[in-house]
């Protein structure tokens, strides 16, 4: 752990209310204000000075969150597309970046004039990313990329992306990676929209063709991708599993509890209206369970004694989350056949305006909770191997180059 | 809600305490001895549990001689006990009794009786289910019939923990101010207590017959809503022993899956046994967020304490026979034989699931709280 400097509440206050003398959130749009708000050093307080902190402990960036609170009625948070950049963009930039890129690419992330994706998941790496088999071979300065990533997040929107690539094929596969910084700009690279179950599309694939990456964009050594890369992957993990409603019976049980008392009446015999009032009430436990899981998992973290109550989040969420909405739909009954939404190609999301329409894009949306991010069958091999002690699986991958590796 | 589940460092010297305590009284020959006896526990072990670690009297007040604790102390002390399957009157007479007692009882009675309780002298329990085998209190329909020097009762009471020991029996029956609870002298005229052969052998229920048998009302008023809340303690306290055994046998699962070898490697490195162990930790890690959300909600005597009572006996049963069945299947043919443990878990998890009503019976006291 890095040193932390010691500033007082009150002296970070002060500098927050300077920055708000200089430029205040109700006159100024998000751009400009962020780009203060870095300058000032309060943009993350736990990163260095000058580079959008101030060295401080990272719990000390709510003090700024509250004292901007207290004063604007208007709060320019992290804008959404940039969630990438921020949590994951930054940290990697920071810790493995040259000092120009540090200065060149940090102020961007925060301010939200650049956006930034992830392009690791391949088509035929998915759970095992380490796997991915697009390539970067060495020319002169540059590195030249070939192949297809895939779920990428924003990349339409995006400056930058975070690459991996295979840079040897002829070592096993953790140690050919290298990790670099694309210029999404750059010729060849090529997003197509990837239509889903709902017909939006909220991710891309990617496509690089003959893609020319200057050397001094890579981040960390050659082979070292992987190292750099997992940091990344941390990050991404704590911020799905974090969710869930802060409220009794609020969030998604609210919906369903409203689908139950709003029902079709007289379509059910009372026998099938006994069963499915289990069933609902069995719902409202489980996310009251998550929500009280959560809660403990918050008191043992703050008791500096966290146990496996905060690892299991991810799962039990997923698996809950897709078992309540497929249990709105039984409850819609016959309605659950119609779907006026429609399917109609498109990027926007849609945003349901009513129960009914929610649960029924939900009951499609809610099957990926268990895939992003880590399958459910991925964290079960976790919480066995890492929480509970078990022997891993015997690896056909291990101390093989990677070439030898049958692929699909 | 205003509690947030923060264990201080003199409770996890009390768990520590409890565990090596029943490490020492309640190991697994321990545990064979006693369930084959008709008591069904240890009165030396019960003795110097009340005596020396004050666990017998640990929520009665210390003006009543006890250890004057709360539910947080109590829900450490049951998570224990059921993962060491003790046998001991404890949930009969330190927890359904005691807070009958405490909730329902008159001042006097309050005093005798807990103080003999609280020092290790007497066990208590609370008879209140009938042969209709419904647990709510609704479906209590024995009548107290007025009697010139007090009252007598007739009828059948069932599943009554360590009735046919305990030295203090109260009961739970009709009179004319409502539900009243009735002190019951253990010889009784007409009174006969039967041991019932249980599905669990590790906890004592028997069956109490009562044919004009006298008995001295002890409460004043209707007492419904204070046994509502009685039982609903006894939820509570119960579910924190189910997580406290469903605990111990993932452990016993994942330790075994770890040593066992077939086809040249342990089992626990095959996805099929290694994804029931991880599916287990959820649930047992869940669970024990709703046992101790029950018992943090009685220590601070949340106003919606019922539900979360309901919530974590429905939760907890569910997931501690869950657990138990599986620990059967990883340990494959040997979790079948009398000579492992496993099989007392698997007893024990069921018999918790089915005393105080099912994990769909208190489903249904939820939805009817919560207006599903």
């Amino acid at each position: 752990m890095a040193e932390h400097r010691i500033m007082s509440d009150e002296e970070l206050r002060e500098r927050t209310r300077a920055l708000l003398d200089e430029v205040h959130p109700e006159k100024v749009e998000s751009i400009p204000f962020r780009q203060k708000q870095y300058e000032h050093g309060l943009a993350w307080v736990h990163f260095p000075e000058g580079y959008g902190g101030l060295g401080l402990s990272p719990k000390m960036n709510l003090i700024v969150h509250d004292e901007i609170t207290k004063h604007s009625k208007v709060v320019h948070n992290d804008p959404p597309a940039s969630i990438i950049g921020i949590g994951m963009g930054a940290p990697v930039v920071l810790t493995y970046g040259t000092e120009e890129m540090k200065k060149r690419l940090l102020p961007k992330i925060f301010s939200g004039e650049e956006i930034w994706c992830q392009l690791f998941s391949e088509p035929s790496a998915g759970s095992d990313v380490a796997g991915l088999a697009s390539t970067a071979v060495r020319d002169g300065d540059d590195w030249i990329l070939n192949g297809q990533k895939v779920w990428t997040t924003v990349a339409h929107l995006s400056r930058w992306g975070m690459l991996l690539a295979r840079t040897n094929p002829d070592v096993p596969k953790h140690d050919g990676l290298s990790y670099f910084v694309l210029d999404m700009h750059a010729p060849g690279v090529e997003v197509r929209p990837l239509y889903q179950i709902t017909g939006e599309a909220e991710f891309n694939e990617v496509f690089m063709t003959d893609v020319r990456i200057p050397h001094d964009r890579m981040l960390g050594k050659e082979g070292q991708g992987w190292r750099v890369a997992i940091t990344t992957l941390m990050n991404e993990r704590v911020a799905i599993g974090g969710g869930g409603s802060k409220r009794k019976g609020g969030g998604a049980t609210a919906q369903l509890l409203k689908l139950w008392q709003e029902r079709k009446q007289g379509g059910r015999s009372a026998g099938q209206e006994a069963i499915l009032r289990d069933r609902v009430t069995r719902a409202y436990i489980e996310t009251e369970l998550l929500r009280l899981t959560a809660q403990r998992a918050r008191a043992a973290q703050k008791s500096g004694n966290p146990g496996p109550e905060g690892s299991v989040s991810k799962l039990a969420q997923a698996e809950i989350h897709k078992r309540l909405w497929e249990l709105a739909i039984d409850v819609l009954g016959d309605d659950g056949l119609s779907f006026e939404a429609g399917y109609e190609l498109r990027q926007n999301s849609p945003t349901p305006d009513t129960v009914e329409a929610l649960a029924k894009y939900q009951f499609l949306r809610s099957r990926a909770n268990s895939i992003e991010g880590g399958t459910s069958e991925i964290m079960r091999n976790i919480l066995g191997e890492r929480v509970l002690g078990l022997p891993g699986e015997p690896r056909v991958d291990k101390e093989v180059a990677w070439k030898e590796v049958p692929r699909s | 809600m205003s509690f947030d589940f923060s264990f201080t460092d003199e409770h996890e010297e009390l768990r520590a305490t409890i565990r090596g305590f029943l490490q020492g009284r309640s190991d697994e020959a321990a545990v064979r001895e006693q369930m084959a006896t008709e008591r069904g526990y240890d009165p030396e072990t019960w003795q110097q549990m009340a005596e020396q670690m004050g666990l017998a009297g640990l929520l009665i007040p210390e003006e009543h001689g006890g250890a004057g604790f709360g539910y947080v102390e109590l829900l450490i002390v049951m998570e224990e006990m059921g993962r060491a399957l003790f046998c001991a009157p404890y949930l009969g007479t330190a927890v359904l009794a005691t807070n009958a007692l405490l909730q329902c009882a008159d001042e006097k009675t309050r005093k005798e009786l807990l103080t003999e309780i609280a020092a290790g002298r007497a066990t208590a329990s609370l008879a209140h289910a009938e042969p209709n085998g419904r647990w709510d209190l609704e479906g209590i329909e024995m009548e107290a019939r007025k009697t010139d020097s007090g009252y007598e009762l007739t009828g059948t009471k069932t599943w009554v923990l360590d009735g046919h020991t305990a030295d203090v029996l109260l009961v739970v029956a009709r009179s004319a101010e409502g539900l009243s609870l009735f002190r019951v002298e253990p010889d009784a005229d007409g009174l006969s207590r039967t041991l019932v052969p249980s599905l669990d052998t590790t906890r004592k229920l028997a069956r109490v017959t009562f044919e004009g048998t006298p008995a001295v009302r002890v409460s004043a008023g209707d007492q419904t809503e204070a046994l509502r809340r009685v039982l609903a303690l006894t939820q509570a306290a119960l579910a924190a022993e189910q997580v406290g055994g469903a605990q111990r046998c993932l452990e016993m699962a994942t330790d075994f899956a770890k040593t066992r070898l077939q086809f040249g490697r342990p089992i626990g490195s095959y996805q099929a046994i290694k994804h029931k162990c991880a599916d287990m930790l959820v649930e047992v890690e869940m669970a024990k967020s709703a046992a101790y959300a029950a018992c943090f909600a009685a220590a601070t005597d949340q106003d919606d304490f019922l539900e979360t009572a309901a919530l974590a006996k429905a939760c907890c049963s569910e997931t501690y026979f869950h657990a138990a069945a599986e620990n059967i299947q990883i340990h494959g043919g040997m979790g079948f034989t009398w000579e492992l443990p496993v099989h007392l878990y698997f007893k024990r998890a069921k018999a918790s699931e089915l005393f105080l009503g099912d994990a769909a019976h208190h489903r249904e006291v939820l939805a009817d709280l919560v207006g599903i």
